[in-house]
């Protein structure tokens, strides 16, 4: 059972949600840059949402299916083809045997997943599937590399219709609010936000902010009006985390993203929702964010919902799954 | 006594627990022993806790909690965020003071010129013969407060004040191994890497090995001496820990 990379785009790693435990050691979590979508790819197969998942940039690889599988994509829309023919997204798609998955265009969003029913069989470096940046360890994958898959639970061969390349099947997740642009970005107050000058707090809240050109899997640069401290103040590191808000010494602001390192010294002025990431996880250099600022009750409420969403539809997809062999 | 502490949110997944911006070896101390509680007693959602110089930042995942914490955030005013504060506080209330005998650690430095690139500048800008800046960074044992920006880079405190030297404006890239200083702090490239260190010498330790089955030599609470070596000796224990790593 496996996947092979026939060609390899421009940034394909594995990753699941992230390698924690091991900040003593400085080493940093990784994983998803959109949570969300990994764990609703891995939902919709019928896997547990912390499998690991192919997360592709684009231009994206080509990838070929060795056996009879369930697959599901989810994120951004890369236009996916099977045989010249265009695949949905956020729905799970059984797939036949030496099927080549390829992926037209980028329409929309940044990082695309996709998830395999009974997860990637990848080596596990320190509980982690995820490729680790900075730490010498391969991480991009290459052409012509081989991923191997664990067993799955079902006979998908009886699930192709006659002379089909591939079957949709009929369940969708509901995933259109989480990314529904337009909105502004809710953040909480970081701990040095009562550090910036009255004016800064203002800019922070009422200016528009925009994704820099420098934008990868560490973080965003973001580019806006000059944020001003009311005095300077020495700041000793501390632990940070994907979602943190840094001022930098020329003003700007840093968004911190999945390969974000262990500890930080910059001044903390927010942190973004973390129900929220997965939309600034699709979004690309250029685009302009506008920021609201919450209580941090609200955001642990609309991250207990996000979570919960989540495991409603997992528990769906298994009864439709278990469903469908009966 | 305990020292005084703040507690506060970082986002709705992350705690810390502070003990003020002071650089101090007993400060440090102290969040190590949390941090040891906090592992031994691992509270329902825990994710991980991150060691840095007289902070905690504490990882959970509220989900978690809220599922499956008892009463954690289900009452009405209470947060998940309230739940795991509690948790913290005890923790710290329990947290061990006595010091643990901490592990120690010498490292051959090589301080030639061609590996210690801003030694010859630093000495020239006091005035100073190099060899005498070497000696001053070999004198102290130094303690390992944190690890961080990248895996296994020890932040160590603290140099002697005549070494102390700013930052560099812009970052350059540096090699692995390059043991360099900042402020009063000293520290150790554990990969190649961009830094604004100003570099004083290499070790041909290996401080990060990601196939071993413990990737990192070090560990917050350590302490580190530095010894020189020549030019020879570091190319010679390079092929030695090159001989000794390969499979």
């Amino acid at each position: 059972m496996s996947v092979q990379v026939l060609k390899a785009g421009l940034l394909d790693t594995v990753q699941d949600q992230g390698r924690f435990g091991f900040s003593h050691w400085g080493i940093n979590p990784g994983g998803v840059m959109d949570p969300y979508a990994a764990a609703v790819a891995n939902a919709l197969v019928g896997n547990d949402c912390t499998e690991a998942v192919l997360e592709l940039h684009f231009p994206a690889a080509q990838l070929l299916f060795e056996q009879n599988t369930l697959i599901s994509i989810c994120g951004a829309d890369f236009q996916p083809c099977l045989h010249g023919e265009a695949l949905p997204l956020w729905q799970p798609v059984v797939v036949k045997r030496n099927s080549v998955l390829h992926f037209e265009k980028a329409v929309s969003g940044s990082r695309c997943y996709v998830a395999i029913h009974g997860g990637l069989d990848t080596p596990v470096w320190l509980n982690s599937r995820s490729a680790a940046s900075a730490s010498g360890l391969p991480r991009k994958l290459s052409t012509g590399d081989i991923l191997c898959l664990r067993e799955g639970r079902f006979y998908f061969a009886a699930w192709l219709k006659e002379e089909q390349e591939f079957t949709v099947l009929p369940w969708k997740a509901a995933y259109r609010e989480v990314y529904a642009a337009g909105s502004a970005i809710a953040i909480t107050r970081g701990h040095e936000w009562t550090q910036l000058n009255r004016y800064s707090r203002e800019r922070l809240v009422n200016d528009p902010f925009t994704i820099g050109a420098a934008a990868d899997r560490m973080g965003y640069l973001l580019k806006g009006p000059a944020l001003v401290l009311e005095k300077h103040i020495e700041m000793l590191s501390t632990g940070v985390t994907a979602g943190t808000l840094q001022l930098l010494p020329d003003g700007q602001l840093i968004l911190l993203m999945a390969d974000h390192q262990t500890t930080g010294g910059y001044p903390r002025v927010g942190h973004i929702h973390a129900a929220a990431l997965p939309r600034l996880a699709q979004s690309r250099p250029g685009t302009a964010l506008q920021f609201r600022i919450t209580d941090p009750d609200q955001a642990e409420a609309a991250y207990i919902q996000q979570k919960r969403d989540i495991a409603i539809l997992k528990r769906n997809c298994l009864l439709q799954l278990n469903q469908k062999v009966c | 006594m305990k020292p005084q502490y703040t507690i506060y949110p970082c986002g709705e997944t992350a705690l810390c627990f502070d003990l003020g911006s002071t650089l101090d070896p007993g400060l440090n101390q102290q969040i190590l022993n949390l941090c040891h509680q906090l592992l031994a007693h691992r509270f329902e959602g825990f994710i991980d806790a991150v060691v840095a110089y007289s902070s905690l930042t504490v990882i959970y995942d509220p989900y978690h909690i809220y599922m499956y914490g008892q009463n954690a955030g289900k009452d009405p005013g209470q947060s998940v965020r309230d739940w795991v504060t509690r948790q913290l506080v005890k923790a710290w209330q329990e947290a061990s003071e006595t010091l643990h005998r901490p592990t120690q650690h010498r490292i051959p430095v090589c301080y030639h010129p061609s590996l210690g690139t801003d030694l010859e500048t630093l000495a020239a800008a006091r005035n100073r013969h190099p060899e005498e800046l070497i000696h001053w960074h070999c004198q102290p044992v130094y303690r390992i407060y944190m690890i961080g920006f990248l895996p296994g880079f020890p932040y160590m405190g603290e140099i002697l004040p005549e070494l102390q030297s700013p930052r560099k404006a812009k970052p350059v890239p540096v090699a692995a191994g390059s043991v360099a200083i900042a402020g009063k702090q000293t520290g150790i490239y554990s990969l190649p890497s961009p830094g604004g260190w100003q570099i004083l010498g290499r070790t041909p330790i290996q401080l990060f090995a990601p196939e071993a089955d413990v990737p990192v030599p070090f560990a917050p609470g350590d302490e580190v001496s530095f010894y020189p070596i020549s030019l020879e000796q570091f190319e010679h224990l390079k092929q030695e820990a090159h001989v000794g790593t390969s499979p």
